[in-house]
């Protein structure tokens, strides 16, 4: 492992944050999957372990104005964009204090206050709506920037090439990261993908481009930071590829027979979580600071579990409130 | 009161919206430079500039996305399709963004978004640009379905649905775009979900929409000439629905037929058909009946086409059948 030790007290306390979200997404998760196996979380359950620097570090480049568009792995964009985990394990448990109230679950976070514009759950369709959002923000001369993210999956169907080729012909302020984690549910992207660089597709469309290995959560703020600034000078969108891996199956429901436990095990070893903590410790923070910091975010995972265990099922009445919004 | 065309209806309705709020934008394939494929933004790109008559690339999917994502962060988008065949490949963007999008994040974004363009079958298209698929759209909760026969109608029910927070389906005739008709002068709108009998009448009742409105009176016409008194219910609006007003008038008549451009098979005079057997029974005197365009693909061939439509001889020949 190649380690770049943060010089300053600065880059440590930053480095801090992001391990203390990416610790907080992978708690929240191992909490989700245990509740998912006793039965009290339904559907389907589609876990980031693995991929925690790509979410923590793109979304540290935004500032609060900025927008952020999600698949059906939303879990950790939510959290790293600093939604409470109370409302977003009561959503995964479909309870009326959920972030969506109970009606979206796990593939539909929404979080209209936090520009947080939801979990789209299919594959594709959200790239286009994030470049609508971007649309917006450049129809009313605001200089917000939407971020979107997707799977290299989704870099093979028309709603991908329509809405890159709609934000390239219109400077649209949007910058499309494509987390590549290699399998689309079971198919590995040599059988899907007929150029294997995503990011290269951005030549098509004459967009900038990046591509980044997705383990060091720093590099990734780093590069996205580059876009989202390019983005919001008014110099259109960039194609951001971010190699990473989930160390689970697609979904809870997936034992990823796919793929060989060596092929696991490499992966397991770049942990950006475990990267993250090495890199603090050569930064001078001790061993048992960091313990402590996890026992506190263990202890708020439990209390968001606790909160959504006891939280009250949506009212009956719910069930078609909603489906239409109230008259202007 | 003025005459326009259903087109000029229809323009004259945007531009009045568009000129009171700046949050609303039209986008499509040649709305803007070209003026429209079927000239329905005629003269809007002068008016309002490119940064809101804004014509897209060919990209249905991608261009009614854009429309959904930034009705989601308070833009009041009308998204043109040039022709509702197109749509499908942007039913994805409707289906699963538009209609769900506020249901599913718990009611945090209204979808105030119209997607509008030609529907209907006829004309001798051919298959793949000849169809009407109201049903398709009405069948999803989410929705407002919107199928204006008239040009006083068009421009009443277009304005009232740019101005709903929820997404629209606004279904034009291809067929009646230069179908002209008295328009008030006056501004007004037409609430969505109020139908209007178009044609009092006494023996039967003849639900319809859209176009089908044409065929619904040229009928009632030949009827009155052999004495058969026929009531034309004109919905305007699939969903939401004027049911009552299609049971009073049942309740009055005791005989109903819809009659619709689009196919048989799971279509929404199937839906009209089940409400009235199931809300006003008692009433009726003869199973409800449905003209139907037939349960084919569209012939291009001129006889085959004219066979497949929907037309007044076969509603009239469906009335007198159950009047006998």
């Amino acid at each position: 492992m190649v380690s770049s030790v943060p010089k300053d007290s600065q880059s440590v306390s930053e480095l801090k944050e992001f391990y203390r979200q990416m610790v907080l997404i992978r708690k929240f998760e191992e909490a989700a999957a245990k509740a998912y196996s006793v039965g009290k979380i339904g559907g389907f359950l589609h876990l980031y372990i693995g991929q925690e620097a790509v979410g923590v570090g793109a979304i540290a480049s935004l500032t609060p104005k900025d927008y952020i568009v999600s698949t059906y792995r939303d879990h950790g964009h939510a959290l790293a964009r600093g939604l409470n985990p109370k409302p977003l394990m009561a959503e995964l448990f479909g309870k009326a204090t959920g972030i969506s109230k109970g009606n979206g679950g796990s593939m539909h976070f929404f979080d209209r206050n936090a520009h947080f514009m939801g979990g789209h759950g299919i594959v594709g369709g959200h790239i286009s709506l994030a470049a609508g959002i971007a649309f917006a923000s450049k129809y009313k001369k605001e200089d917000s920037v939407t971020i979107c993210f997707f799977g290299e999956g989704a870099a093979n169907i028309g709603s991908f090439h329509e809405g890159l080729n709609l934000a390239a012909i219109w400077k649209l302020p949007v910058v499309f990261i494509c987390e590549n984690n290699h399998y689309a549910m079971g198919t590995p992207e040599y059988r899907a993908l007929a150029v294997k660089d995503v990011s290269v597709r951005a030549y098509a469309y004459d967009m900038a481009r990046d591509h980044i290995e997705g383990d060091e959560v720093r590099k990734v703020r780093d590069h996205v930071q580059v876009a989202v600034e390019r983005a919001r000078r008014g110099e259109g969108p960039t194609l951001i590829e971010v190699s990473t891996y989930r160390f689970r199956g697609h979904s809870m429901s997936d034992p990823a027979k796919y793929r060989t436990k060596e092929e696991l095990d490499a992966y397991k070893k770049k942990d950006p979580l475990m990267r993250a903590r090495h890199e603090l410790e050569l930064g001078g923070i001790k061993e048992e600071e960091l313990d402590k910091m996890d026992l506190e975010i263990q202890t708020q995972i439990d209390e968001a579990y606790e909160y959504a265990e006891t939280s009250p099922e949506p009212p009956l009445s719910q069930l078609h409130k909603y489906v239409y919004a109230e008259d202007k | 009161m003025a005459i326009l065309t259903y087109r000029e209806a229809l323009n004259r309705a945007m531009v009045e919206e568009m000129e009171k709020d700046p949050l609303i934008y039209l986008m499509g394939e040649e709305v803007g430079h070209y003026q429209g494929a079927y000239k329905v933004s005629q003269g809007m790109l002068t008016k309002f500039g490119e940064e809101r008559v804004i014509d897209t690339p060919i990209s249905e999917n991608g261009f009614a996305g854009i429309g959904v994502g930034s009705a989601m962060v308070g833009l009041r988008p009308i998204i043109e399709f040039m022709t509702w065949n197109f749509s499908l490949v942007a039913i994805d963007q409707i289906i699963n963004s538009a209609a769900k999008i506020n249901y599913m994040s718990g009611g945090q974004f209204p979808m105030p978004i119209v997607f509008r363009g030609a529907g209907g079958v006829g004309g001798r298209l051919g298959a793949q640009h000849s169809q009407a698929f109201e049903s398709w759209y009405a069948h999803c909760p989410g929705l407002k379905v919107v199928c204006p026969a008239t040009p006083k109608d068009a421009y009443g029910l277009l304005k009232s649905s740019i101005r709903d927070n929820n997404p629209t389906i606004f279904i034009e005739s291809e067929v009646l775009y230069g179908s002209k008709g008295e328009v008030p002068e006056q501004e007004y709108t037409i609430p969505l979900g109020l139908g209007e009998i178009k044609r009092k009448g006494t023996d039967i009742t003849l639900v319809t929409w859209s176009r089908a409105l044409v065929f619904a009176e040229e009928a009632a016409a030949i009827l009155e000439k052999e004495g058969i008194s026929v009531e034309i219910v004109d919905l305007r609006s699939l969903r939401p629905l004027d049911e009552n007003l299609i049971y009073e008038s049942v309740k009055k008549t005791n005989r109903a037929v819809v009659v619709e451009e689009g196919w048989p098979v799971a279509g929404f005079g199937a839906q009209i058909a089940y409400l009235i057997q199931k809300n006003a029974f008692a009433y009726l005197d003869h199973p409800v009946e449905r003209v139907t365009q037939l349960d084919v693909p569209m012939s291009y061939a001129a006889n085959l086409e004219r066979m497949s439509l929907p037309n007044a001889t076969r509603v009239a020949d469906t009335i007198r059948e159950m009047l006998q």
